[in-house]
């Protein structure tokens, strides 16, 4: 069976984003371009007349807007509604209605010009801010302004659209995602926003697929084109082959049905048939993400990839910037545990400075960037110290691959501890300090280093990179990137008895915890905490709790005797089988 | 005149809801009310300007109530933050 990244890859005519919200579609598409709000600056003669416009642009504004609160209502639970119900109150708003009447009478100009100015001072303070969310809120009232503006103008404004479309669009408000689902959209791609975007969060919790952030799919895409949109991978295919199409087809049946019933498992254990509770935890990249974690069920985030915040931020975020967003995620997550992992630059990622380096993989990346640069590493040690006093942080190094990287690391921990309580700063003192195990050497020494730390952290895809020497974005040796390689399985094995000898806790992040194939083995393999992402808890919970450990172990040690991937493989399909668990290849 | 600092109890923070929320309980009173956060100062019966606010969980505010009624409407407000605005 072939893959998602093959098929996409292998199409022509295709677009990628930002995976906003899951399922696959296929439909024609329908582009949605708003008109661009032309503001009279005029003068006008007279006021009273003016105010009465602004009145009745309010009144039609309400009319409009109740309408789609009560398709919100419908559609969502109340915490969505809320932005919803937020923009009638600033019809409302006292303060703000009366600033704009005073300010017609007494500037006599046209109304639409002072209700943009004076909407946009609001706009500029949440844009000023820091906090991704005050800068999402911005559109919102962008949105509220713009309906004003255009029933001042008294223009008509396009909510129907053809039926069962896929909306392409520059952006889209909250407004216009609620009321595009009255023509049943099938989903929604945009050229703008993220994750935290409303109109993310909005298809999420109306279960439309979304891709958000493409750049360019209005140019790209034309009116009634065929396309594959895929929410799972942030996919788009225009005009697919119908080999393509019957590929997407096929997946999203299988989809449908491995979805039935899935949120049943939301408040339930993680736990074996026989017991065993596995801790499952979510990968969170993006801030915004830490919604879908609260919502998935999993049990903290076992990786929070901070080098992601200077890829949202542009730049490095200062040790202010980093204690509130740190404190801000660890006191949505509370009390379960939020591993925060230390800036993960170099490699192929975030090439933030200009070294000249002839194999970037086996280079200055990870733990050894970090210590050539200890200010940026210390601004960070602080800023965790400073964001732990809940106790329920920990602290996690990349790429780490001599004991002498983990001593360096805790000395400066120290130093900035001492630092902390120089200036009277409240934080735990007992911060828990692990690594990741991505190098093969990590792996060898995995009993010593786990000496040296409080818990161990396996990261597949580079571990398995690393110990079959391959790189798996080279087309002429990926085959040789294999997950289920006799190698990998007994590194992974080592790995976890060794760290298990010291008794600290092991767990597994990356890619291979996605891997349906996999989770039965890892938990054979005596893995008692995965972080996974968060759209994927549910599927791996369903797995867990239709094995039972004992069987799981005797599969994984059958598995550890084999020579080739591919009995590694058959043995755990097999075992698959034989507890009757339907699944796909990969979870998402 | 009433001052009072409250702290944000909740996880998610004086989030739109909220928002909403202590708005409309402040309508009902005819005392002007306040709220402080940093360098912004803003009216308190303002949906727009109460949204503006970023106050996560920890941060720390300050409320005032000037008028008639300035007692009923801080005990109704500040009962809600200390509430965690119901999401404890």
């Amino acid at each position: 069976m072939k893959s998602f990244h093959k098929v996409f890859n292998e199409a022509e005519n295709k677009i990628s984003g930002v995976a906003a919200a899951p399922g696959i579609v296929v439909a024609n598409a329908y582009l949605y371009i708003k008109d661009k709000l032309e503001i009279n600056h005029s003068r006008v003669t007279d006021t009273e007349e003016a105010i009465k416009n602004f009145d009745e642009s309010l009144a039609k504004s309400k009319k409009e807007l109740s309408k789609i609160l009560d398709l919100a209502k419908e559609k969502m639970n109340d915490t969505r509604i809320a932005i919803f119900e937020a923009q009638v109150m600033i019809l409302d708003d006292p303060v703000l209605i009366d600033k704009i009447k005073e300010r017609i009478g007494n500037e006599r100009m046209q109304p639409e010009s002072i209700v943009d100015d004076e909407i946009s001072k609001y706009q500029k303070i949440m844009i000023a801010s820091e906090e991704t969310y005050l800068k999402e809120r911005a559109h919102d009232i962008e949105d509220i302004k713009n309906r004003i503006i255009r029933n001042l103008q008294k223009k008509r404004w396009e909510s129907k659209i053809p039926h069962d479309a896929v909306v392409v669009s520059d952006s889209l408000t909250p407004a216009d995602t609620i009321l595009f689902t009255k023509s049943h959209a099938q989903a929604f791609i945009t050229d703008h926003g993220g994750l935290t975007s409303h109109a993310a969060i909005i298809s999420r919790s109306l279960n439309i697929p979304a891709v958000v952030g493409t750049h360019n799919s209005t140019q790209k895409i034309k009116d009634g084109d065929t396309l594959i949109v895929d929410g799972f991978h942030g996919y788009v295919i225009i005009n697919p082959n119908k080999e393509q199409i019957e590929f997407f087809k096929t997946k999203h049946e299988r989809l449908v049905e491995l979805q039935k019933g899935l949120e049943e498992f939301v408040d339930k254990p993680a736990m074996t048939k026989d017991g065993r509770e596995i801790n499952l935890m979510a990968n969170v990249d993006v801030t915004g993400e830490i919604d879908l974690v609260v919502s998935s069920g999993a049990k903290g985030i076992g990786l929070y990839r901070t080098e992601q915040i200077i890829d949202e931020l542009g730049e490095i975020p200062n040790e202010e910037e980093q204690v509130r967003i740190y404190t801000n995620l660890s006191s949505r997550i509370y009390p379960e545990s939020f591993i925060i992992r230390a800036f993960d630059i170099g490699g192929d990622k975030f090439k933030l400075f200009d070294y000249d380096e002839p194999n970037p993989f086996l280079g200055l990346r990870g733990i050894r960037f970090l210590l050539e640069n200890p200010v940026l590493l210390k601004t960070q040690v602080r800023a965790v110290l400073r964001a732990s006093y809940n106790k329920n942080i920990k602290f996690m190094l990349p790429m780490v691959s001599t004991i002498g990287e983990i001593r360096k690391t805790k000395d400066l921990i120290e130093e900035c501890k001492k630092e902390l309580r120089h200036e009277k700063i409240n934080f735990d003192k007992n911060l828990k300090v692990g690594i990741m195990v991505e190098v093969p050497s990590a792996a060898v020494m995995a009993n010593e280093f786990a000496r040296e730390v409080d818990f161990l952290s396996i990261g597949t895809n580079d571990l398995i990179q690393y110990l079959m020497a391959v790189d798996r974005g080279n087309d002429l040796v990926a085959d040789l990137y294999q997950e289920f390689n006799p190698a990998v399985v007994k590194t992974l094995s080592f790995i976890i008895n060794e760290g298990k000898k010291e008794g600290i806790e092991v767990s597994l992040c990356g890619e291979m915890a996605a891997d349906t194939l996999a989770i039965p083995l890892l938990i054979g393999l005596g893995l008692e905490s995965l972080s996974i992402a968060p759209t994927t808890i549910l599927y791996a919970k369903r797995i867990i709790r239709n094995i039972s450990y004992e069987n799981a172990k005797k599969m994984a040690d059958d598995c550890l005797s084999c020579h080739y991937e591919y009995q590694v493989a058959e043995r755990i399909e097999k075992f698959f089988e034989e507890n009757k668990i339907t699944r796909t290849r990969n979870i998402i | 005149m009433i001052e009072e600092t409250v702290t944000i109890k909740n996880k998610a923070g004086m989030h739109t809801r909220p928002a909403a929320t202590i708005v409309k309980m402040a309508a009902k009173y005819k005392c002007d009310f306040y709220i402080t956060k940093d360098d912004l100062h803003i009216n308190g019966k303002s949906i727009i300007g109460v949204m503006t606010l970023a106050a996560e969980m920890g941060s720390k505010v300050i409320l005032t109530f000037e008028g008639e009624d300035e007692n009923e409407a801080a005990k109704e407000i500040i009962d809600y933050f200390n509430r965690g605005f119901d999401e404890l």
